[in-house]
């Protein structure tokens, strides 16, 4: 056996030895945010989101378009005009069919916000919300098609808790090699990620066993039957008009503020977030919370995908599957909402909206062509989680403004701090 | 199989070649069932099978619980191939196992993943996490074609596709230790970026069109004496100028990490970022150093997929490739001999899933999965014991 372990060819064992002065770092993501979130107000998201659009304006300056005629085209896609009381006549109908499309994708968004936020103030990094999303679907198209005959009701129920149980399980996965093993939740959810498309590619791709039964050269799953749709009360169904679904997740958005902040367990999640170590000592059983909290963040997401096939897809070809990218904006509305509840809504609100402003439905292609608006959408994204995480800098940006705000060393500790987001 | 344990120990067997030969005999045991061999029966693989979880199972109580491990699930997985494989037509195994063939698609399907696994291990190695990668070689990939179509050159290509992630990397840099940001959501939002900017500028330049056919691509190497030959001729006879310039990479790189001082500096800031301080390492610049070299690697293997392996660039085409590269760092257990078995073990994989739709559709596809579920099985069973660079993560602040 090899004596010389100091820094042989293998990394250490362990990290900081007992008596040696800890760094002034937090420790893990959840405790960085936390100073993030003390920072207080909505100012800094705001400015952060007009920060990264100036610089998407800049994008769009670079290939001569006018960014200012671009983003009032695609403030038109989103439909958001209609809440102002004089957009009257045609232009109001154009806009409630554009706002029903916006609320349709912030529905899944606010979940898979949620499914990342509630992870984050646990100290995890759920970047699994779209392998969550895709089982959660997966499971809801099943049940929705496969058990026809079901009363109505009954049968939404069933799917709904059926996707989330699904999503649950996977997360679960990740939860669990966390708590027994130490495994990274990043690099497991990664996985669990690229397991889950292959299971949905395989599921419903050519000659895969849940592939439709009655076309069979597409690679497309069975239909949701008419009466596991989820019923719509705002537009025409036929246009794809706004399902309750938008409710659904606004429900979830009340669970998840009042688990974290009004409940026995809330208040263990985000101990464990800020200090996994002081949490231990008080006797919180942190491999048990590291498996419930993957397993909510993982019923969120998947209720995400339940919503959505129930709602409005109604089947999944396996090229939605490919291209979706919910579960990672999710990260995206997570962090711009500061991983609050109201936070997420607004966030989810704002990136629905751009990603609807930006589709080939919404976007008139003689302003700005929709395929370079998409990219750009993922610019803004990249943009928009790139300020936020620089927590120093908007620190740094706040101790200025307000000089008031960082008088030296806080002295209550973290988590009653926490207490009150 | 205590007591066969305790006999192992008395013998004075170690348990290092216990695990080995159990993974071997695993290896064998699938093997047995497939050409040129092609046994019809699954039973001797099941016995064989069978001794590599016996084996494993020893070299884990000998202390070695990793490999012991390794050996045990890839007994396990021998089992259930070599079923398959006899249940399966022969004509259908002659088609899928080529052997000369295959060897060649893993080295062709591992080279981007060397390229970033090498940069991803580097990087980590400093003591920053790297998410990136992915965005790094994508950038790699988009700026590599576009300059080889420019400048009409691959090797100008490489170097700007090198450059692109080197790019990229550096914001990662800055945002994740001179501004201290979440290494995780930083890394993160540079895949966003290069998804996005790669994207941008693919459809403003080039439009419907995609790239032209006629873009330089990377020359093939092929090797004098052994290109004759029947099956390494076939093997590894040619591959391109790339695959080479990454199998030569993994021994370098060795040799710098372990052999001298300039790569034991890098390793303590990973480790012991505050003691290396105090011997006059400089901490954030070896960060700095660390993640820029892994964005132009990153970018290398980029740049190996489109401007070598496709000739052609379309949207987020790497599609995962960075994130398997990081897996293999972490399944290498942040060693370069190590993170090279697993860019070829996933290789290997990508290789057969290419050549099973002969034999059928959707099984190939879900065969893809098995890299990705590979990972997670090992994770499982590290239990504590392949740890990260202890400084992973944290964030360096001088005093």
């Amino acid at each position: 056996v090899n004596e010389r372990r100091d820094l042989a060819d293998e990394p250490a064992e362990g990290g900081t030895l007992a008596g040696e002065p800890v760094e002034e770092v937090a420790l893990t993501p959840a405790a960085r945010m936390a100073a993030y979130v003390r920072g207080g107000g909505v100012i800094v998201p705001v400015l952060t989101a007009v920060l990264a659009f100036l610089l998407g304006g800049v994008a769009v300056l670079l290939v001569g378009k006018d960014p200012i005629s671009t983003y009032e085209a695609i403030w038109r896609g989103t439909g958001l005009q209609w809440i102002f009381p004089w957009t009257t006549g045609e232009d109001r109908e154009l806009a409630a069919l554009n706002l029903q499309q916006t609320l349709i994708i912030t529905t899944p968004l606010i979940l898979t916000g949620l499914a990342v936020a509630f992870a984050f103030r646990a100290g995890l990094f759920n970047i699994g919300g779209q392998g969550q999303y895709i089982v959660g679907s997966i499971a809801a198209v099943w049940v929705g098609s496969e058990l026809a005959g079901m009363p109505g009701f009954l049968h939404i129920v069933l799917a709904m808790v059926a996707a989330c149980l699904a999503g649950a399980v996977w997360a679960g996965i990740a939860g669990g090699l966390k708590a027994t093993v130490g495994a990274n939740e990043v690099v497991s959810t990664i996985m669990l990620n690229y397991t889950a498309i292959f299971i949905g590619l395989y599921l419903f791709g050519l000659g895969g066993p849940l592939q439709n039964d009655r076309e069979a050269t597409l690679p497309v799953s069975n239909d949701v039957v008419e009466s596991a749709r989820l019923p719509v009360f705002w537009g025409d169904p036929i246009l794809q008009g706004l399902h309750i679904g938008l409710f659904i997740a606004l429900v979830a958005v009340v669970v998840f503020w009042f688990l974290l902040n009004r409940s026995t367990t809330g208040y263990e999640v985000r101990a464990v977030g800020l200090n996994p170590e002081a949490a231990r000592y008080s006797g919180m059983s942190v491999s048990k919370n590291y498996v419930l909290v993957m397993a909510v963040c993982g019923l969120f997401a998947g209720l995400a995908g339940a919503l959505d096939v129930l709602g409005w897809q109604f089947r999944i070809a396996t090229n939605d599957i490919e291209v979706n990218q919910l579960g990672f904006i999710g990260i995206a509305v997570a962090l711009l909402g500061r991983n609050t509840a109201s936070g997420t809504v607004a966030a989810a609100l704002l990136f629905g909206a751009l990603l609807s402003g930006t589709s080939q439905r919404n976007l008139d292609p003689t302003v700005f062509e929709p395929e370079l608006a998409a990219n750009l959408t993922f610019i803004l994204q990249g943009l928009v989680v790139l300020l936020v995480s620089a927590d120093v800098l908007v620190l740094r940006l706040l101790r200025r403004g307000r000089g008031i705000f960082f008088r030296g060393p806080r002295k209550r500790s973290p988590a009653a701090e926490e207490a009150s987001p | 199989v205590s007591a066969a344990t305790m006999a192992a120990t008395r013998a004075g067997v170690s348990a290092t070649p216990v695990g080995w030969v159990g993974v071997a005999l695993a290896v064998l045991a699938w093997f047995i069932t497939l050409p040129p061999i092609l046994l019809r029966t699954p039973l001797p693989s099941i016995l064989l099978a069978a001794a590599a979880v016996g084996a494993g199972v020893i070299a884990a109580q000998g202390g070695q619980r990793k490999l012991g491990y390794g050996a045990v699930v890839a007994g396990v997985l021998a089992a259930i191939l070599a079923v398959v494989s006899t249940q399966s037509g022969e004509a259908n195994l002659e088609r899928v196992f080529v052997w000369s063939a295959l060897i060649a698609a893993m080295l062709r399907f591992a080279t981007p993943l060397v390229f970033a696994a090498m940069g991803g291990m580097l990087c980590e190695r400093s003591g920053v996490i790297n998410i990136g990668l992915e965005g790094m070689m994508l950038m790699g990939a988009f700026f590599g074609i576009f300059a080889a179509d420019e400048f009409g050159s691959w090797f100008l290509g490489a170097l700007v596709g090198m450059g692109a992630g080197g790019v990229l990397a550096v914001v990662h840099a800055v945002f994740s230790i001179a501004l201290r940001a979440d290494q995780v959501v930083s890394g993160f939002a540079v895949n966003f970026l290069a998804l996005g900017i790669t994207g941008y500028v693919f459809i403003a330049h080039y439009g419907d069109q995609g790239t032209p056919g006629d873009v330089p691509r990377v020359p093939e190497l092929s090797l004098p004496l052994i290109e004759d030959l029947d099956f390494f001729g076939t093997a590894i006879g040619s591959a391109s100028v790339l695959t080479w310039v990454a199998l030569l990479l993994v021994p370098l790189l060795a040799l710098y990490l372990f052999r001298t001082a300039s790569g034991l500096r890098l390793r303590s800031v990973g480790e012991k970022p505050r003691a290396a301080d105090s011997v006059g390492v400089p901490v954030i610049r070896t960060r700095y150093l660390a993640v820029i070299a892994s964005g132009l690697l990153a970018g290398l293997g980029g740049v190996y997929l489109s401007v070598g392996l496709v000739g052609s660039f379309t949207e987020n085409m790497t599609d995962g490739r960075g994130f398997i590269a990081l897996a293999a760092v972490i399944f290498g257990s942040w060693r370069p001999g190590g993170a090279l078995a697993a860019a070829l073990l996933f290789g290997f994989s990508s290789a057969v899933a290419q050549r099973l739709p002969a034999f059928s559709e959707s099984l190939a596809v879900l065969f893809q999965a098995l890299p990705y579920v590979l990972v997670l099985i090992v994770l499982a069973g590290l239990i504590g014991r392949s740890r990260p660079p202890a400084a992973i993560g944290v964030p360096y602040v001088k005093e």
